[in-house]
C-alpha cells in the first residue's frame, strides 16, 4: 500500500494543494487508494460544491427563455450554448446537480439507516425476529426498484415525492441484507461476548460497537447504491414521472434535449447525459474503493 | 424425482405464490390508499358518467367490503380477467397479449447480446491480465453507468440521425425487419447488463483459476484450451446462471425506458404511457406480470443449479 503511495500523492496533488502539505490523515489515508479513487473523490467533491454554489456560479436563471436565441452554439454568452427555449445549458446544468442529487441523497439517507436498522435487529434477535424480517425483506427484492417507483407514481401522481419514498423502500433490503450477514459475523467475535458477559445491554453493545465496526463497508455499499439512485431517479424525471419540466433537472434535460437531437443539435442532451455518467462512474469508483479498503483491512 | 427434491420445488412454489399473493393485494390496495375515492381515482382526469361509475364499481367489487373486494378481484385475476384499460377501451389482458410478442422479441435480442459480448468480455478480460484486461475494465465500468435512456439518446443521434444506418423508431414487421428495427434499442438495453456480466464473468474464473485442480490439471498435461473450457468456464458458470436469471426482470423493467426511448409499442411502453394517462388496471397487470416474472426466473435460476454443479442439493442443509 505503501508503495503505491507517492504516486497517488503527485496525481492528486495537481488539482488540490492541499492535500500536499498540512492535509489532514483522513485524506492522505483516502489519497493512498490510488489516483482513480483520488479522481472520483475530487469529482464528487467538485459536484457538491457546483450544486451548492448554483446560484452565485450560474451566469443565467435556469429557466430564463430566450426564444430568440434559440438552440444558440457554444460561445462565450452560452458556454454550453442553449436548448430549444433559448435557456442556458449550462446554468441548467448547474441547477440540476441539485435535484439529480438531493433525490439519491434522500433514498440512500434512509434506505442505510432503515436497512442497518433491520439487518443488526435481525442478526442480533435470530429467531423469529430474524425470519420475520428476512422474509419481508425476500418479498421487498421482488420488487424492482424502478417498478416500485413507477407504480407509486402511478397512485399518488408524477413529482419526486412518490419515486424517492418509493426507492427508499426498494432499496432498503439491499442494505438490510448486507448487514445482517455481516453483523452475524461480527457478533461470533470475541469482542461482542466479552461486553456481553460484563452485563453491557444489547442497545449499548450495538449502538457503540457492533454498528460503528460495520459502517465502512455499509458506506461502500451505500456509495455504489447512490450512483444507482441518482440513474434511475433521472431516469424517472426522463420519462416526466419525476422532477416536473420547467424545473432544471439532468434526466429532464436529457428528455428535452431529443426533439434538437433530431435536427443533429447534441449538446442539449448530450450535456445532461455525460454529468449523469460521469457521477454514476464517480461514486462507482468511490464505492468499490471504499469496500476493497474494508476487505484489505481485514486481512 | 428423490424426496429432498420434491421438497425443495414445493417449498419454493409455495414461496412464489405467497409472494404473488402480497403483490397482488399491494396491487389491489393501491386503488384504496389514492387520494380521493376509488372510481374518480380510477376515471381520473375524465367524466364519471353513472354507466362509468357502474362497470367499475362491479369491476372492482366496490359495493362490497374490503376483504371481499380483494378476493373477488383475485378471483377475476386468477381466470384471467384483468378489467378493460380504460384508455383502449380493450380487453386488458388482450392488450398485453397484442403487446407482448414485440417486447419478448425486444428482451430475447438484448439477451443475446448480453451473453455473448458480456461472456467474452469477461472471459478475454481474465485470461489476458494486464492491458487487454485494463481496458476491458474500464468499459464495463463505464458501461455499467450508461443508463438505457442515454445509451438511447447518443444510438440515436449517430446511427440514425447522423448515419441513417438504422430507423428512428417503430418495431418493424416481420423477422428481419424487426430485427433491423429492435437492433438500437437491443444495444441500449443490452450495455449495461452486458458490462455487469462480463465483471461477473470475469471474477467468477479468476476465482477457478487461482484454484488448485485447475494447477492439478495444467501439470498432468492437460491441453490449456481443454483447462478453460472444462475446468474454468464450467465451474464458473454457477454464478453466471445466476446473474442472466435476474437479468431478466430488470430487463422487463428498463424494456419501458427503452420502448418508450424508441417509440416501440410493446409492453414497457405500455406501462409508462398506462402510468401517464393513468390507465390503472393495464398498470396493475403488467406490475403482476414482471413480479412473477421475476420470481419465475428465480426459481428456474435455482432449479439450474444442480445441473450445473451436481454438488449443489436442492433441498440439502442450505449451508
Amino acid at each position: 500500500m505503501s508503495a503505491s503511495a507517492p504516486a497517488s500523492v503527485k496525481d492528486a496533488s495537481t488539482p488540490t494543494p492541499p492535500l500536499r502539505r498540512g492535509a489532514p490523515a483522513r485524506i492522505r489515508k483516502l489519497a493512498a487508494q490510488g489516483p482513480l479513487f483520488t479522481a472520483a473523490v475530487l469529482v464528487l467533491v467538485l459536484l457538491v460544491l457546483l450544486a451548492v454554489c448554483a446560484p452565485l456560479l450560474a451566469p443565467y436563471e435556469p429557466d430564463a427563455i430566450d426564444l430568440k436565441n434559440s438552440l444558440a452554439g457554444t460561445g462565450p454568452d452560452h458556454w454550453l450554448g442553449t436548448d430549444q427555449s433559448g435557456r442556458d445549458i449550462l446554468s441548467r446544468m448547474l441547477y440540476g446537480a441539485r435535484t439529480g442529487l438531493l433525490g439519491p441523497l434522500a433514498v440512500v439517507g434512509v434506505s442505510t439507516v432503515l436497512g442497518i436498522a433491520m439487518g443488526v435487529v435481525a442478526a442480533w434477535r435470530g429467531g423469529w425476529v430474524d425470519s420475520l424480517l428476512s422474509r419481508s425483506m425476500d418479498l421487498l427484492f421482488a420488487f424492482p426498484a424502478m417498478l416500485l417507483a413507477i407504480l407509486c407514481v402511478a397512485v399518488f401522481g408524477a413529482g419526486l415525492t412518490a419515486p424517492v419514498i418509493a426507492m427508499m423502500i426498494a432499496y432498503t433490503p439491499y442494505v438490510g441484507r448486507l448487514v445482517r450477514s455481516i453483523a452475524r459475523q461480527e457478533q461470533t467475535r470475541p469482542y461482542i461476548e466479552s461486553y456481553r458477559v460484563q452485563g453491557w445491554s444489547g442497545w449499548s453493545i450495538c449502538t457503540r460497537h457492533l454498528i460503528p465496526n460495520i459502517t465502512p463497508t455499509v458506506l461502500a455499499q451505500s456509495a455504489i447504491n447512490f450512483g444507482y439512485a441518482l440513474m434511475e431517479l433521472a431516469g424517472l424525471s426522463y420519462l416526466g414521472f419525476g422532477v416536473q419540466a420547467p424545473t432544471a433537472d439532468w434526466g429532464v434535460m436529457v428528455s428535452e434535449g431529443q426533439n434538437p437531437l433530431l435536427k443533429d443539435v447534441m449538446l442539449p442532451a448530450l450535456a445532461p447525459a455525460t454529468a449523469i455518467v460521469i457521477a454514476v462512474v464517480a461514486f462507482g469508483i468511490v464505492g468499490e474503493g471504499l469496500a476493497d479498503r474494508v476487505s484489505k483491512r481485514e486481512r | 424425482m428423490n424426496r429432498p427434491l420434491l421438497r425443495f420445488l414445493l417449498g419454493r412454489l409455495v414461496g412464489l405464490v405467497l409472494v404473488l399473493l402480497a403483490t397482488s393485494f399491494v396491487v389491489f390496495s393501491a386503488v384504496h390508499l389514492a387520494p380521493g375515492d376509488p372510481v374518480s381515482f380510477l376515471m381520473r382526469g375524465r367524466p364519471v358518467t353513472p354507466q362509468a361509475r357502474a362497470a367499475l364499481t362491479a369491476q372492482y367489487h366496490l359495493d362490497e367490503p374490503f376483504a371481499r373486494q380483494y378476493l373477488l378481484w383475485l378471483g377475476d385475476v386468477l381466470g384471467g380477467d384483468f378489467g378493460r384499460s380504460v384508455q383502449f377501451r380493450q380487453d386488458v389482458g388482450e392488450l398485453i397479449s397484442q403487446k407482448l410478442p414485440t417486447t419478448v422479441f425486444l428482451v430475447v435480442y438484448a439477451m443475446v447480446l448480453v451473453t455473448v459480448v458480456g461472456l467474452i468480455l469477461g472471459i478475454v478480460s481474465a485470461l489476458r491480465p494486464g492491458l487487454v484486461d485494463k481496458l476491458v475494465l474500464a468499459w464495463t465500468g463505464t458501461s455499467i453507468a450508461i443508463p438505457s435512456y442515454i445509451a438511447a439518446t447518443v444510438l440515436t443521434s449517430v446511427f440514425a440521425v447522423k448515419l441513417g444506418w438504422f430507423p428512428l423508431y417503430g418495431a418493424g414487421e416481420g423477422f428481419t425487419d424487426q430485427l433491423w428495427h429492435l437492433t438500437l434499442p437491443a444495444i441500449a438495453l443490452a450495455l449495461t447488463f452486458a458490462g455487469l456480466l462480463a465483471r461477473v464473468t470475469r471474477s467468477a474464473m479468476l476465482d477457478e483459476l487461482s484454484r488448485e485442480h485447475v494447477e492439478v490439471a495444467r501439470s498432468r498435461g492437460v491441453p490449456e484450451s481443454q483447462v478453460i473450457r472444462k475446468h474454468v468456464l464450467r465451474n464458473a458458470l454457477g454464478p453466471i446462471v445466476t446473474v442472466v436469471g435476474t437479468m431478466v426482470a430488470s430487463m422487463l423493467v428498463a424494456t419501458s425506458i427503452v420502448e418508450t426511448a424508441f417509440s416501440v409499442k410493446g409492453v414497457g411502453s405500455l406501462l409508462i404511457n398506462s402510468v401517464t394517462v393513468k390507465d390503472f388496471p393495464v398498470v396493475q397487470a403488467l406490475t403482476l406480470l414482471v413480479v412473477a416474472a421475476f420470481l419465475i426466473a428465480n426459481l428456474i435460476v435455482d432449479l439450474l443449479q444442480p445441473l450445473i454443479d451436481p454438488r449443489v442439493a436442492l433441498g440439502g442443509d442450505p449451508k
